[in-house]
């Protein structure tokens, strides 16, 4: 596992005449769960795809240690959306397999089924299109996706949408195992509760820029969270 | 980088067509399609047609079904990549976007040719022309000509495939684009079908000119798919 930083340089990133992201200047270290909140239309989402690589700031640079984050850092990055990122006429199995191959992966049969059985995914029948999975079950096959190729940097792009309460716990515990591991993970979520149950860093986006970036080697108290969210998003 | 690229490009292809070939679903709609438009030129033209003209309508019966039939493609096969974001997920992995393109294309082209097959067949059928004259030549026309149209089509259905009003609006940017290779492969296939043409001189002057619209278009497709799909 690589213990590389991530660094946001001064970002900036506009949609025409509209700013998305003003100077945006963060660091994410691995090991940690940094957890990114703001209200609609912050920018949290941009941010995320900046540093997925998906989108590319108007300036700024984002670094990976000491490199740019750019197209050869791909094979480093682990993506779970809302969305599950998956082929639904395909199986589970058949859908990692499919990712395995774009990944070059080694041992790709083996691996794919440690990730399912990790995931609760390897009694299902094998032949099951994902079309006919619960949303649950679909969040899971997305999480063995985006783990399949044992990424360093972990991006959660608000995973727990539409999640029953158990889901959501699973969900929480998968990414404090992801931590343990020693990954880098970012969180974007509109849920302050599940932020505080594993980020020890938090940053409030407003309006494109940074209103609080702040770590608490501890964790966060749920109400910290509260508090520092209701303050930093308050118009002044 | 080659063998790179193209590993890549047969995964995304063989992806596409393993989804295709377990649903069948874009397949049988094309086929549908296609059938239903030979037969209505049939029977409207049936009594109406000056049978010297026979070859000619046929010729432009059989891409008009081409073009209508690879409308449908397009928009499925890259409707795919929507569902579920799955889109995302392909982007984020380390495979080029000229390789996605060139696997979008493969597929799309396999299944267009596909039905192809088909509409030649019930055109030959439906309209009394002799369409296996020149066999050798009727397959590059097809396949020179539907490649073109998949070349350029693959990008449109890439840069709509955010759009709500896609299927609306595909035809109405692709048709304009794509006419020069349409009007080619039409009038070499009509030259094709033509028992009472002297020579094949036009064919060898259309398939030229196929092959030249061809690699404007792919080369086109390929420089501007990364910049349509991730709309950056």
């Amino acid at each position: 596992m690589s213990a590389r930083r991530l660094r946001v340089a001064r970002i900036c990133k506009d949609y025409g005449r509209q700013r998305a992201l003003v100077d945006v200047s963060l660091e994410f270290a691995p090991g940690r769960v940094s957890a990114v909140v703001g209200p609609n239309g912050a920018g949290k989402t941009t941010l995320l795809g900046i540093l997925s690589t998906l989108v590319r700031p108007t300036s700024g640079e984002v670094l990976l240690g000491d490199e740019p984050l750019g197209r050869a850092a791909r094979h480093t990055i682990g993506y779970v959306g809302h969305e599950p990122g998956v082929y639904p006429d395909l199986s589970a199995r058949h859908n990692l397999l499919l990712f395995a191959s774009l990944y070059g992966l080694a041992a790709a049969e083996e691996r794919v089924s440690t990730m399912l059985d990790r995931v609760s995914l390897g009694d299902v029948r094998e032949t099951l299109p994902a079309r006919s999975y619960s949303r649950g079950m679909l969040q899971r096959l997305a999480l063995a996706r985006a783990l399949l190729h044992e990424p360093d940097i972990v991006l959660f792009d608000e995973p727990a949408s539409a999640l029953d309460p158990a889901g959501v716990r699973w969900l929480v515990g998968e990414i404090e195992r992801e931590r343990a591991a020693g990954r880098l993970v970012i969180l974007v979520t509109h849920d302050l509760e599940a932020a505080a149950s594993v980020a020890s860093h938090l940053v409030v986006l407003r309006r494109g820029r940074v209103a609080l970036d702040r770590t608490e080697p501890a964790g966060f108290a749920a109400a910290d969270v509260r508090a520092l969210y209701e303050e930093a998003v308050r118009d002044r | 980088m080659t063998g790179n690229f193209l590993r890549h490009t047969l995964l995304v292809a063989g992806k596409d067509l393993r989804i295709e070939g377990r649903s069948r679903e874009v397949l049988y709609t094309m086929a549908f399609s296609a059938a239903l438009v030979v037969l209505v030129f049939s029977f409207a033209l049936s009594n109406a047609a000056d049978p010297a003209q026979g070859p000619i309508v046929a010729a432009g019966v059989l891409w008009a079904a081409t073009l209508l039939t690879g409308t449908v493609a397009l928009g499925r096969v890259l409707d795919r990549e929507r569902e579920n974001e799955a889109i995302r997920a392909l982007l984020l992995s380390p495979v080029p976007r000229s390789a996605i393109y060139a696997g979008k294309l493969i597929a799309v082209f396999l299944l267009m040719l596909a039905v192809e097959v088909a509409v030649v067949v019930l055109v030959s059928v439906l309209f009394s022309t002799e369409v296996f004259a020149h066999p050798g030549y009727l397959a590059l026309v097809l396949m020179l000509g539907t490649l073109g149209f998949a070349a350029t089509g693959v990008v449109f259905s890439a840069a709509l495939l955010r759009s709500r009003s896609r299927d609306a609006l595909l035809g109405a940017l692709l048709f304009p684009i794509v006419i020069p290779a349409l009007l080619a492969a039409s009038r070499a296939t009509a030259c094709m079908f033509d028992p009472l043409a002297p020579d094949l001189q036009p064919v060898l002057f259309w398939l030229r000119f196929l092959f030249a619209t061809d690699v404007v278009y792919i080369a086109l497709g390929l420089w501007l798919f990364e910049p349509v799909v991730c709309g950056d």
